[in-house]
């Protein structure tokens, strides 16, 4: 039996207006695959993820998760637009972090990371607790437990981020730009983080990133998008070290330059 | 802290009030205008109520419902908003009867004055709600949760912060809207003054006093209002500084 792939883009196209921002994409990722994005500005990284978490329509194609299809739906042996219902059922096997953290500056850490699972996972109290405190030991922040948005650092805000996503227990995870909004010397510890969850769980990662050290030591396999399109891809030490396309050597030597 | 402020406030206006009172013989009049005060006390209290809870409802509905009840509560905004409280008031007092619906007169001010300020503050609960960072929402759909839970959870509760002075403002106008029940037969503050005028003449002393009034209860809600905007920033960020 071959492995199926957790996500799958069909011919996904996607436009703001006259815009076309991503042009008929196909792009399978495996379980347990590790992907970085990366790509000029406006090139559609984050659209795709957007795309992922049901936070955009598309235009055109079928995105599929994890065997099933997330856009749409089977009824009467074809496929339709998905309703509330049916992407209800399929976003919980998404989880995504974002640049700004979005944490709800109303709750604590803790209480961040037990919302989501006692009004939506139905999970009891204790439950919530237990599982938030778990993952927020295995970001590091066991003794913020109560401390607000506010109180906590960017960095430790963003950790309370990624706890509060895992904690509905996802088997994808998107991450866009997460550490672009800190201090230099804050990344770090965010991408120590996400190292740690590639190490320890099971999970499918999606990750648009300008970090490109740690595209090529972290990822399975790097997409470079252009003009709503994927460019070019393969390994890290194939993009990193010998790309085809001239468009990525631009890109890549500009970032260099750019440190 | 702030309970203590608004007490003293409260203390202040009143005794400063009930100082100028006895010294120049304002005496005779402080019971019955306090009695006045309080049915003006009791519409203003029970019209925040139906106001805040018709604000709530219409606010959410014009922003989320389905068509039908959208373009109601678009309706009761516009109409309440675009006639005067006055016209309402006897609406509500003098027109319905004609259609076999007699309401006693303090539920016809409460219901007036209520809907009035009510149809003001869906827009100030609109504006809320929609003054919440879009990534609030999103965080909400990437945890999987309903729009109904989001709203109540997540969306709300940041949006009442912002409600508070605004509605402060709106509380202090239906307190100074109240003064027209007295046109339809209640015997409110500004009526019983009125009655007194007529039959005293003493216009200094009288609306003296009811100037005193009305500014002592607008105080005790503005402090009212300030406590309860800094309890919510509080909880907000809670402990910030220790
Ligand atoms: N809501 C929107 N309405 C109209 N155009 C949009 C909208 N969102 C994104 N776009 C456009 O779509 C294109 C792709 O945007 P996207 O945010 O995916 O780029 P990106 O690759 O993530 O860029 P960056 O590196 O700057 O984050 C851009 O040209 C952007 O202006
Ligand atoms: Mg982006």
């Amino acid at each position: 039996m071959t492995v199926q792939p957790m996500v799958k883009f069909d011919g996904v196209t996607k436009r703001y207006g006259a815009l076309t921002v991503l042009d008929s994409l196909d792009l399978e990722i495996m379980p347990g695959e590790k992907v970085a994005v990366i790509g000029p500005s406006g090139s559609g990284k984050t659209t795709v993820l957007r795309m992922l978490m049901t936070l955009e329509k598309i235009n055109d194609g079928v995105i599929w998760v994890d065997g099933e299809p997330l856009t749409h739906m089977h009824k009467d042996g074809r496929l339709v637009l998905a309703d509330a219902a049916h992407l209800r059922r399929m976003r919980g096997k998404i989880g995504m972090v974002f640049q700004h953290f979005n944490l709800f500056p109303h709750m604590s850490a803790l209480k961040n990371c037990m919302e989501a699972p006692v009004t939506v996972l139905k999970l009891s109290k204790e439950e919530a607790r237990a599982r938030a405190v778990e993952l927020l030991e295995m970001v590091g922040l066991a003794d913020k437990l109560d401390h607000y948005p506010a109180q906590l650092s960017g960095g430790q805000q963003q950790r309370v981020a990624i706890a509060r996503a895992l904690a509905m227990r996802p088997k994808v995870m998107l991450f866009d730009e997460v550490t672009s909004a800190l201090d230099p010397e804050l990344v770090g510890e965010v991408l120590n983080v996400i190292r740690r969850l590639g190490s320890e769980l099971d999970l499918t990662m999606l990750m648009v990133t300008h970090q490109m050290g740690f595209a090529r030591e972290f990822a399975d396999r790097v997409c470079f998008f252009y003009g709503g399109k994927i460019a070019e891809q393969g390994p890290p030490e194939q993009i990193f070290g010998q790309a085809q396309n001239e468009r990525t050597r631009q890109f890549l030597s500009a970032c260099l330059e750019a440190i | 802290m702030v309970m203590r402020k608004l007490v003293v406030v409260a203390v202040v206006s009143f005794s400063a009030g009930l100082a100028v009172a006895s010294f120049a013989g304002f005496r005779e009049f402080i019971p019955g205008l306090l009695e006045g005060a309080l049915v003006t006390i009791q519409i203003t209290l029970a019209g925040a109520v139906v106001a805040v809870i018709c604000a709530t409802v219409a606010g959410l509905a014009k922003m989320y419902a389905p068509w039908p009840l959208r373009w109601l509560a678009v309706v009761y905004i516009e109409l309440f908003r675009g006639t005067s409280a006055l016209v309402q008031l006897f609406w509500l007092f003098f027109v319905l009867p004609l259609f076999g619906v007699t309401l006693a007169p303090m539920t016809v001010a409460i219901a007036a004055l209520g809907l009035n300020i009510g149809a003001y503050g869906a827009e100030v609960v609109r504006g809320a709600v929609a003054a919440v960072p879009r990534g609030q929402w999103e965080a909400t759909t990437a945890l999987n949760m309903s729009r109904t839970q989001a709203l109540r959870r997540i969306i709300l509760p940041q949006a009442f912060v912002a409600m508070i002075p605004p509605w402060g403002n709106l509380f202090i106008e239906l307190l100074k809207s109240t003064a027209l029940v007295s046109l339809i037969t209640i015997s409110d503050l500004a009526f019983r003054a009125q009655q007194m005028n007529q039959t005293t003449f003493r216009t200094l002393e009288i609306f003296t006093i009811v100037l005193v009034i009305y500014l002592a209860i607008a105080s005790i809600i503005t402090v009212g209002m300030r406590a309860l905007e800094q309890k919510a920033v509080g909880a907000m960020v809670r402990g910030r500084g220790h």
